[in-house]
C-alpha cells in the first residue's frame, strides 16, 4: 500500500496538467470541477489508505522511501526523485490533502461567477499548489524539497495575481514571489554548504552525518542552520521577510485559505522541523528562531488590531500564529509546533472560507466597518466563524486552539531553551490574539447591520459545496484538540507520541510552577481579551476613537496599521536603490567605450582627409619629407 | 565521413535553397527544412549508435574522426573529431536551426532563397567550429561563421542594422584576430622546441608548460576571442545591438548557438592548452562572470525594448557559464554545458516570442504592451514557461545547469557562489516584470491580436517540452557529456601537474592519433 505514495503528489500535478491543456478549449464546469476536486480528493483517500497501512504495519524504522528515478547524477553528486514517508511527513500530507480537498470543493462554488476559462485555470493552479506542497513535504532530499519550495512560490504568484487585469494584484503577486525568493536564495546557498561539507543532500543522511561530524555550536552547523532559516522566514512570512503576506490577500479568498492553512506559509515550519537535528547543533540559531517567532507574533498581533480589512486581520493573525510555531521550534518543542500547525490549518482555513462567504455576499466588500449584524443574515457562516475564532483565540477547553497553544506556552515556559521572557511574549500575544479576533467577530457579525448589508439583504445562503467545508472544519476546530490532551486534563498525547518517532521530546527543566497554573493563566488572558474586545467594540467605541485621535494614539495606530513600516524600510533600502541603478545605467555605461572608439577614429579620419588635397606640390613635399625622415633614421640608428 | 556530411548537407542545401528560392521562395523554405531535418536526424543517429560508447571512458576521447591533409606545407590538417560535448552542441545546432527556419516562415518575405542560404551556411560554419580539432581549421570556421551572420543581420535586420552589424563584426574580429595570433604563437613555439610544425590540437597540448609567462599571453589571446563571443562582461555591448536589429532567426542562431561557440572554446581549447595560465587567471575571469550575472540582470530589468532586454538576460546567463568554467570544477563544467543547452532553448524561445509579438504589434516597446493574456492565452502560457526557465525555476533544465555550476563554484569559492546566487533574485525580478508588463494588467493600448496558430504553437511546444523534459531528466544530457568533460578535465589536470617537471623542455605527450599523414605522423613519449 505504501507504494501508492507516488500517487499522492502525482494526482494533483496531473490534474493541473490536464486542466491546463483543457483550459483553452473552455471545458464545461462540471468536468473542470470533477478533475480539480477529484484529483486532490483521491489523493486524500490514497493518503488515508497509506495512513492505515503505516499505523497497522509500520515500515522498518518507521519510515518508507519510494525512489522514482535519478534526477541529477554527475560524478559524486547524486540526487534522486524519491519520496520519504515518516510520521512528520504523514501528518503534513494528511492535512494538506484533507484541507486542500475541502478548499477545492469550496472553490467550485465560490468561483462560479468566473467564465469557463478562468474557472478551469483557477482549479488548475490550485491543483499545482497542492501538488508542489506535497512534493515539498515528501521529498527525501533537499533539492527535491527545493523544487516543491519554488513550485509553491510560483503557484502563489499565479494565484495571488489570478485576477490579472488589476495591476495591484500583479504587484502583490510579484512581491510574494520575490520576497520569498530572497529567502530561497539563502536556502540554496545553504544547500551548497551542506553538500560541500557533508557530501549528500539526502535529508536523513545529512542529519546523521551532521550529528556525527559537527560539534554542537560549530561554525558550519550554525551557518547551515542560519541559511536554511533564511528560506524558512521567507516562506513562513516571519520577520524580516514577512511583508509579502498581507498583500497576498489580493488573490481570491480560497487562495488565501490554501496559502495560510495547508500550503506555503507552513513550509518554513516543516523545513525546520524536518532538519531539527541540524538546529539542535546550532543552539544560537534556535534562540534566533524563538526570538523571531516571539517578535513576529507580537508585531503581527498589534497590526491585526488596527486593520479594517477582514482578510488583512486574518493575514496578520496567520503571521502571528506561525510566530507561535517558530517560538515552539526555537525552544525545541517540535511536536507542539506541529500540533499547532495542524489545529491552525483547520481553524484558519475555516476563518478564511467564512470570510470569503461574507465578502462575496457583500459584493467584494472587505471592510469590517461596512458589515455588522451578519449574525442573523448568515447564521451558518456566523456559527462556524465563531468556532474558528474561538479556536484562534484559544478559548479554554472547548476549542482545539486552546490545547495546541497551551502546549506551546507550557513547553516554552518549561523548556531548557525557553524561559519566562519568551513565555511572556507568547502570553501577551495570546491577549492580542483574542482581542483582534473578537474585535473582528463583533464588528462583522454583531451590532446593527451597516446600510450596505441592508441594501443587499436578504443575503443568499451558501450552497452545499460551501457548507460542507465550513461545517467539517468547524467540527475539527473543536475536536482536533483531543488528539493531544495535556497531562492536567487526562494525559492523552496521541499526536505527540506518534511524532516522537521522528521528533525528539522537548527538554524540560523543573520550574516550580505547575502546568495547570500556566494553563489557567493563559485561559484567563484569552477570556480577558474577549471581554476587552466586547467592551471597546460594542460599548465604548467612541472612547476608542477618541484614543486613536490623540497624537500618540494616531501615530501608533498608523504604525501598526502599516505593519510597523517594514514596507517603507524595504522600499528605501532595496527597491529605490535598485530602480535608481537600473534607470541611471539604462544605456549601459560599458557601451560608451566602443561608441567613443568610433568617434575617435572618425576624428582621425577627418584629420587625415585634409592631407588628400589633390595638389601635386603637397604630395611631392610629403614624399621628400618622408624620405628625409627615413634617411635620417637610417643614418642615426 | 559522416562528419563531412554534417558539413556538406547544410553547404549544399544552402546553395540549392538559394537557387530554388530565386523562382519559388516557398520551396526554398521546405528545402531548408528538409536539409536541416536530415542534418538533425544524422546527429541523432550518431547519438543513438554511440550511446553505449558515450559513457565508457577510454584513452581515445573521440567517438569519430576524420583526418586528411589540408595545407601540408605548414602542417595544417583537415581534422574533424566528435566527442560527447560536440555531439550535444551539434544536436542543439540541428534543432535550433530547424526552429529558426520555421519561425521565419512568415517573417522573411524578401530574398527568401538567399536568406536560407545564409542560415544554412551559418549552420555549416558552426558545425565546423564544434568539430575542428586542428587549430587553424578551427580558426577558419570561427571567422567564416561571421559572414553569413553579418549578412543575415545586415540584410533582413531592423532599422539600425548597419550600426549593429559593424559593431558585431568589429568586436568579434578583434577577438578572433587575437586568437589567431595566439594560435600562431603556439604553433611556432611548438615548432621551435620540437622541430615539428603543426596545428594539431592534441600535439599542441602541453606545449607551453615550460613557458608560463608566454602561455599567459597566449591564453589571453584565446580568452579574448571566446569572451567576446560568449559575451563576457565588459565585452558584451555588441550583443544587445546585434540582437535588437537581427531578424528572429538571426537572434535564434546568435543566442542559441554562436554564444555557445565561445563557451565551447573555453572547454575544448583554453583549459587543455593553457591549464596553469587559466588557473592563474581564474579569479579575474570568475569575478567577471559574477559581475556579468548581476550587471546583465540589472540591465535587462532597465530595458524597455523587449529584444534588448532578452539580450541582456543572455549576458547574465552567460556569466554563469564563465563563472562555472573558470571554477574548473567538474560539476561546474557539467552545469555549464547544461546551461548551454538550456539557454539555447529558453532564450531562443524568448526571441521567437518577441518576434511573434513584433509581427502582431509592430513594436518591441514593452511600455506599450499589456493585458494580452485574455487575447492570447496560449502565447501567455508559453511566455510564462519561458520566463520561469529564465528565472531558474527547479523542474526546468536551466535550474539544473545553474545549480550544478553554483555547487561547483561553491567548492572553489563560496563567496562568489553566494554573490552569483543573488543573480537568481534579480532574474526573478526581470522575468516576472517582463511577463506582467506584456500579458497582465489592462489592455490600455486596445490591442487586438491573434493567439498562437498551429505552426507557432508547434515550435514553442518543442521548446517547452524539452525545457521540462530535460529539467526532470537531465541525465540524458549529462550522460552524453560526462565522459568528454572528464577527459578534458583529465587532460587539463595532466598538463597542469606536469608543470613541476617541465623545467627542461616540453613534456612529451602520448595518445596521439595514429591517423597517418605527414603532419601528425610522429609520436612522443610522455615523461613519467
Amino acid at each position: 500500500m505504501l507504494a501508492l505514495l507516488v500517487l499522492v503528489p502525482l494526482l494533483p500535478v496531473l490534474g493541473f496538467a490536464v486542466l491546463t491543456l483543457m483550459s483553452s478549449h473552455h471545458p464545461p464546469r462540471r468536468v473542470a470541477a470533477a478533475i480539480g476536486v477529484g484529483s486532490v480528493a483521491v489523493s486524500f483517500v490514497v493518503t488515508l489508505l497509506i495512513t492505515v497501512t503505516f499505523l497497522t504495519s509500520p515500515p522498518p524504522g518507521h519510515a518508507d522511501v519510494q525512489t522514482l528515478w535519478d534526477w541529477i547524477a554527475v560524478g559524486d553528486f547524486s540526487v534522486r526523485v524519491a519520496l520519504h514517508l515518516d510520521a512528520l511527513s504523514l501528518v503534513f500530507v494528511l492535512i494538506i490533502t484533507f484541507v486542500g480537498s475541502l478548499i477545492h470543493l469550496y472553490s467550485t462554488e465560490f468561483m462560479a461567477d468566473e467564465n469557463d476559462w478562468n474557472y478551469a485555470r483557477f482549479l488548475s493552479y490550485l491543483n499545482l499548489f497542492v501538488g508542489m506542497m506535497l512534493v515539498l513535504v515528501l521529498a527525501n532530499n533537499l533539492l527535491l524539497l527545493y523544487l516543491g519550495w519554488e513550485g509553491v512560490g510560483l503557484c502563489s504568484f499565479l494565484l495571488i495575481g489570478f485576477w490579472y487585469q488589476d495591476p495591484n494584484n500583479g504587484r502583490a503577486a510579484r512581491k510574494a514571489f520575490l520576497v520569498t525568493r530572497i529567502g530561497d536564495t539563502a536556502l540554496i546557498v545553504g544547500l551548497f554548504l551542506l553538500f560541500d561539507n557533508l557530501g549528500t543532500l539526502n535529508i536523513q543522511l545529512l542529519m546523521t552525518r551532521a550529528t556525527e561530524q559537527w560539534a554542537p555550536g560549530s561554525a558550519l552547523a550554525v551557518a547551515a542552520a542560519a541559511l536554511l532559516l533564511g528560506g524558512a522566514v521567507g516562506k513562513s512570512a516571519q520577520l524580516p521577510l514577512q511583508i509579502w503576506l498581507p498583500d497576498a490577500m489580493a488573490g481570491p479568498t480560497p487562495v488565501s485559505a490554501l496559502i495560510h492553512a495547508a500550503t506555503m506559509v507552513t513550509a518554513g515550519v516543516y523545513l525546520i522541523a524536518r532538519t531539527h537535528a541540524l538546529y539542535a547543533l546550532a543552539p544560537t540559531v534556535m534562540t534566533v528562531v524563538a526570538i523571531i517567532g516571539a517578535l513576529t507574533l507580537l508585531l503581527a498581533g498589534f497590526s491585526a488590531l488596527t486593520q479594517w480589512d477582514i482578510k488583512r486581520v486574518l493575514a496578520y493573525s496567520t503571521m502571528s500564529q506561525i510566530g507561535y510555531m517558530f517560538l515552539a521550534l526555537g525552544v525545541g518543542a517540535w511536536t507542539a509546533a506541529i500540533f499547532h500547525f495542524m489545529v491552525h490549518a483547520f481553524f484558519k482555513a475555516l476563518l478564511f472560507l467564512g470570510a470569503g462567504v461574507v465578502i462575496s455576499r457583500l459584493h467584494h466588500e472587505h471592510s469590517m466597518f461596512k458589515m455588522g449584524g451578519l449574525r442573523k443574515e448568515l447564521p451558518l457562516t456566523f456559527w462556524t466563524f465563531l468556532i474558528g475564532s474561538g479556536a484562534l483565540a484559544a478559548l479554554p477547553l472547548v476549542t482545539a486552539g486552546f490545547y495546541s497553544k497551551d502546549k506551546i506556552l507550557w513547553d516554552v515556559w518549561s523548556s531548557a531553551q525557553g524561559g519566562p521572557w519568551l513565555w511572556a511574549a507568547g502570553l501577551a500575544g495570546a491577549l492580542l490574539t483574542s482581542l483582534y479576533t473578537f474585535r473582528m467577530v463583533f464588528l462583522t457579525f454583531f451590532g446593527d447591520p451597516h446600510p450596505l448589508v441592508q441594501e443587499h439583504s436578504p443575503l443568499p445562503r451558501p450552497g452545499i459545496r460551501i457548507r460542507i467545508p465550513l461545517v467539517t472544519l468547524a467540527v475539527l476546530a473543536v475536536l482536533a484538540g483531543l488528539l493531544d490532551v495535556p497531562k492536567t486534563l487526562g494525559n492523552f498525547p496521541l499526536l505527540s507520541d506518534f511524532l516522537h518517532q521522528v521528533l525528539p521530546p522537548v527538554e524540560q527543566v523543573a520550574t516550580g510552577t505547575s502546568e495547570a497554573t500556566v494553563q489557567v493563566l493563559s485561559s484567563l488572558v484569552a477570556l480577558t481579551g474577549v471581554a476587552i474586545a466586547y467592551l471597546f467594540v460594542m460599548r465604548w467605541r467612541v472612547m476608542l476613537q477618541r484614543l486613536t485621535h490623540t497624537p500618540i494614539g494616531a501615530a501608533l495606530w498608523r504604525l501598526w496599521f502599516e505593519g510597523w513600516g517594514f514596507d517603507r524600510l524595504d522600499n528605501a533600502l532595496i527597491t529605490k536603490p535598485f530602480l535608481w541603478l537600473a534607470r541611471v545605467d539604462k544605456r549601459d555605461v560599458i557601451d560608451l567605450m566602443p561608441a567613443q572608439l568610433g568617434g575617435i577614429s572618425e576624428a582621425i579620419s577627418a584629420l587625415l582627409k585634409r592631407t588628400q588635397t589633390g595638389q601635386l606640390r603637397w604630395y611631392a613635399l610629403a614624399i621628400v619629407a618622408g624620405a628625409a625622415v627615413f634617411l635620417t633614421a637610417v643614418i642615426v640608428l | 565521413m559522416i562528419l563531412n556530411w554534417l558539413l556538406l548537407i547544410p553547404l549544399l542545401g544552402g546553395v540549392v535553397a538559394w537557387l530554388v528560392g530565386l523562382r519559388r521562395p516557398m520551396w526554398s523554405r521546405w528545402l531548408s527544412l528538409a536539409a536541416l531535418g536530415a542534418y538533425f536526424i544524422l546527429v541523432l543517429a550518431l547519438w543513438v549508435t554511440n550511446v553505449d560508447r558515450l559513457t565508457v571512458a577510454t584513452e581515445q576521447p573521440w567517438l569519430l574522426q576524420f583526418d586528411s591533409a589540408w595545407i601540408p606545407q605548414i602542417g595544417a590538417r583537415y581534422h574533424l573529431a566528435l566527442d560527447g560535448l560536440s555531439l550535444v552542441l551539434l544536436a542543439l545546432t540541428g534543432l535550433l536551426s530547424l526552429l529558426a527556419v520555421a519561425t521565419s516562415w512568415q517573417e522573411i518575405q524578401d530574398r527568401v532563397g538567399f536568406f536560407h542560404f545564409n542560415l544554412l551556411w551559418a549552420v555549416a560554419a558552426l558545425t565546423g567550429v564544434f568539430l575542428a580539432v586542428d587549430l587553424l581549421l578551427f580558426s577558419f570556421f570561427w571567422e567564416v561563421m561571421l559572414v553569413p551572420l553579418y549578412l543575415l543581420i545586415g540584410i533582413w535586420g531592423h532599422e539600425r542594422r548597419i550600426y549593429a552589424t559593424l559593431k558585431f563584426v568589429l568586436f568579434t574580429q578583434l577577438g578572433g584576430l587575437l586568437m589567431l595570433v595566439a594560435i600562431l604563437g603556439l604553433y611556432f613555439l611548438h615548432g621551435d622546441t620540437t622541430g615539428i610544425y603543426t596545428f594539431d590540437y592534441q600535439s599542441l597540448l602541453g606545449t607551453n608548460v615550460a613557458f608560463p609567462r608566454l602561455a599567459f599571453w597566449l591564453m589571453l589571446g584565446f580568452f579574448a576571442a571566446f569572451a567576446v563571443k560568449l559575451p563576457a562582461f565588459p565585452l558584451h555591448s555588441w550583443l544587445p545591438d546585434a540582437h535588437t536589429e537581427a531578424p528572429t532567426a538571426g537572434s535564434v542562431l546568435l543566442a542559441g548557438l554562436v554564444l555557445k561557440a565561445g563557451a565551447y572554446g573555453f572547454l575544448r581549447f583554453l583549459f587543455p592548452l593553457f591549464p596553469q595560465a587559466a588557473a592563474s587567471f581564474a579569479p579575474v575571469a570568475m569575478g567577471l562572470g559574477v559581475i556579468g550575472i548581476l550587471y546583465g540582470a540589472v540591465m535587462a530589468f532597465a530595458q524597455t525594448d523587449l529584444k534588448r532586454m532578452v539580450a541582456y538576460t543572455s549576458v547574465s546567463h552567460m556569466g554563469f557559464i564563465l563563472l562555472g568554467v573558470f571554477s574548473r570544477h567538474n560539476l561546474a563544467w557539467q552545469g555549464a554545458v547544461v546551461i548551454m543547452v538550456a539557454h539555447g532553448l529558453s532564450t531562443s524561445g524568448l526571441f521567437m516570442l518577441v518576434g511573434d509579438l513584433y509581427q502582431r504589434l509592430g513594436t518591441r516597446d514593452i511600455t506599450r504592451m499589456g493585458g494580452l493574456w485574455t487575447l492570447a492565452p496560449r502565447m501567455s502560457r508559453i511566455a510564462l514557461m519561458l520566463a520561469l526557465a529564465s528565472l531558474g525555476l527547479p523542474g526546468l533544465v536551466n535550474f539544473v545547469g545553474e545549480y550544478l555550476v553554483l555547487v561547483g563554484v561553491y567548492k572553489t569559492n563560496s563567496w562568489m557562489a553566494g554573490a552569483a546566487a543573488v543573480g537568481l533574485v534579480i532574474a526573478t525580478v526581470y522575468s516576472l516584470w517582463m511577463l506582467q508588463r506584456i500579458f497582465t494588467g489592462e489592455n490600455v493600448a486596445g490591442w487586438h491580436i491573434a493567439d498562437y496558430g498551429r505552426r507557432e504553437l508547434a515550435i514553442m511546444t518543442v521548446v517547452v517540452v524539452l525545457l521540462v523534459g530535460l529539467g526532470l531528466y537531465p541525465q540524458l544530457l549529462l550522460n552524453t557529456t560526462q565522459t568528454a568533460l572528464t577527459h578534458l578535465q583529465a587532460t587539463t589536470a595532466a598538463t597542469e601537474s606536469s608543470v613541476g617537471q617541465a623545467q627542461t623542455l616540453v613534456q612529451p605527450y602520448e595518445q596521439l592519433p595514429a591517423a597517418g599523414g605527414d603532419g601528425t605522423a610522429y609520436s612522443l613519449e610522455r615523461g613519467k
